[in-house]
């Protein structure tokens, strides 16, 4: 698998993209219509719209911000535009981005109006738009993709299927120096002692203990319990009985990398190897956390049909359940259903999960890509002010 | 005979079938490894992805999937039937929906 012939953009940080966006960030709810107004005259830019940025405080504000810092620096982001309604956080989104070294600038609406912002802004996209076209893409190393890995309307096949193809892939990336994002606090709930067994030492085991057992106490703090939520209705419906047997299949996507540090949400890993994040498990806010943290490319298993995607990265999907492969196939990148009939191997299995990435690294629009999924979705903490 | 359904490990007290079951059917049951388990017939429809039980189980027994408990039973569980929410919940969420 050494043998694939993969390509990027390499930028000015060092870091490589798959994807060649250029992004116009709105700071707050308030600024969505500006941004879109700017996407909307300037072709090749797309308005990364979301519905918070106002009022927030403390850690939630706090996660916003990367959030959205997070999603400007992601390598697969040629320049960004951060529009606010007034300048101070818009510029301290667009400094955090500009220490990439990309072009980066950054408007405020107050004493200018919607219509005046959106001229100034698009001036300067278009001038971004031209810059990022002229970028080429040029050979990059396995080891140099950030990627990251989640399931999604889980059912039993991913247990049985393709979440061990999903942990043989991240193993083989790991081991050529990829860094991978993993997580799902909740949803690790029965097999937690499988992750902080392969925690790579006392620390790791400690932090993700910590995390895991932290949502475990806020969840019995609220009153409420997750029952009906996990395992959700379509789990049920796809055989998953309790979260345990959820929570065994989920874990599979480890393989037998070491789990080299604890994450917070939307944090850049630090270092190459298997990382876990401390996420919901639901979809559209752990692949955003994701690719705030830097993942150019994401793998997706479902076994029901999640038809997630992001506007920031590629979201790759595959599945071995065959009655959602016929009935949902334009929303499957990998066929994997031969494993179910063992006429798929677990190491062959990976070769067409990479064989595929490697396509859609290579420019190949994603199944959530050409159907228009850009489920752009920010992880709120608490009540705004 | 093709194997009809999936065991991820050979202490495994039930297996995941591969296509939708009808009552009455034989089903062959193998470990993810291709080693034969041995055939069991369905007493119940099971659909595509669900559970089939390997062996009876009385009420209260942990039944294990993966080599570990992934619940435990609600009732009494016959050879054949289909192991689901109606008669399984999780032992670490102590309750599980009945559909």
């Amino acid at each position: 698998m050494n043998n694939l012939k993969l390509t990027g953009y390499r930028r000015q940080n060092g870091r490589v993209g798959v994807r060649n966006h250029v992004m116009i960030i709105p700071v707050d709810d308030i600024s969505n219509a500006a941004a879109e107004g700017v996407a909307s005259l300037i072709r090749g830019t797309y308005a990364l719209t979301h519905p918070y940025g106002r009022l927030q405080f403390g850690d939630d504000l706090d996660l916003t911000f990367n959030t959205l810092i997070g999603a400007g620096r992601n390598p697969n982001v040629a320049a960004a535009i951060v529009i606010g309604i007034e300048p101070r956080w818009a510029d301290k989104i667009a400094n955090a981005i500009a220490e990439t070294g990309k072009p980066v600038a950054s408007f405020s609406i107050e004493r200018y109006g919607d219509l005046k912002t959106i001229e100034m802004a698009a001036h300067k996209a278009k001038e971004f738009v031209q810059y990022a076209t002229e970028l080429q893409r040029e050979p990059i190393e396995l080891g140099e993709l950030w990627v990251s890995a989640k399931c999604g309307e889980s059912d039993t096949t991913l247990g049985l299927a393709s979440l061990p193809a999903m942990g043989r892939v991240l193993e083989r990336m790991t081991a050529a120096g990829s860094t991978a994002i993993f997580g799902e606090t909740t949803e690790v709930t029965g097999a937690e002692d499988k992750i902080a067994n392969q925690c790579i030492n006392d620390q790791v085991r400690a932090d993700f203990m910590k995390v895991f057992q932290d949502y475990q106490d806020f969840v019995i703090g609220t009153g409420a319990n997750l029952m009906g939520s996990q395992p959700t209705r379509g789990n049920i419906r796809g055989g998953l009985t309790t979260i345990e047997e959820k929570a065994l299949g989920n874990v599979e996507k480890m393989g037998r990398n070491d789990v080299v540090s604890v994450l917070q949400p939307a944090e850049e890993p630090k270092g190459p190897g298997l990382h876990f994040m401390d996420t919901s498990s639901a979809a559209a806010e752990m692949v955003t956390l994701c690719a705030a943290a830097g993942s150019v490319l994401h793998f997706f298993a479902t076994g029901q049909g999640n038809i997630i995607g992001n506007p920031l990265i590629p979201v790759m999907k595959m599945s071995a359940n065959p009655l959602t492969v016929s009935t949902m196939a334009e929303h499957i990148d990998v066929d994997l259903t031969a494993m179910l009939k063992l006429e798929m191997s677990v190491d062959q299995a990976a070769d067409k999960v990479m064989e595929m990435m490697a396509r859609n690294v290579n420019g190949r629009l994603t199944a959530a890509e050409a159907l228009r999924h850009e489920e752009f979705v920010l992880t709120k903490l608490y009540r705004s002010a | 005979m093709a194997h009809g359904a999936l065991m991820h490990d050979s202490v495994d007290d039930v297996a995941v079938v591969i296509h939708d079951v009808t009552s009455g059917d034989d089903i062959k049951v193998v470990t993810l490894q291709g080693e034969e388990f041995g055939t069991v017939k369905a007493v119940q429809d099971i659909p595509l992805g669900h559970k089939i039980a390997l062996r009876d189980m009385a009420e209260g027994k942990e039944v294990i999937k993966y080599g570990r408990a992934i619940g435990r039973a609600t009732q009494d569980i016959a050879q054949g039937a289909h192991v689901h929410t109606h008669n399984v919940v999780s032992i670490r969420w102590e309750t599980s929906i009945d559909e």
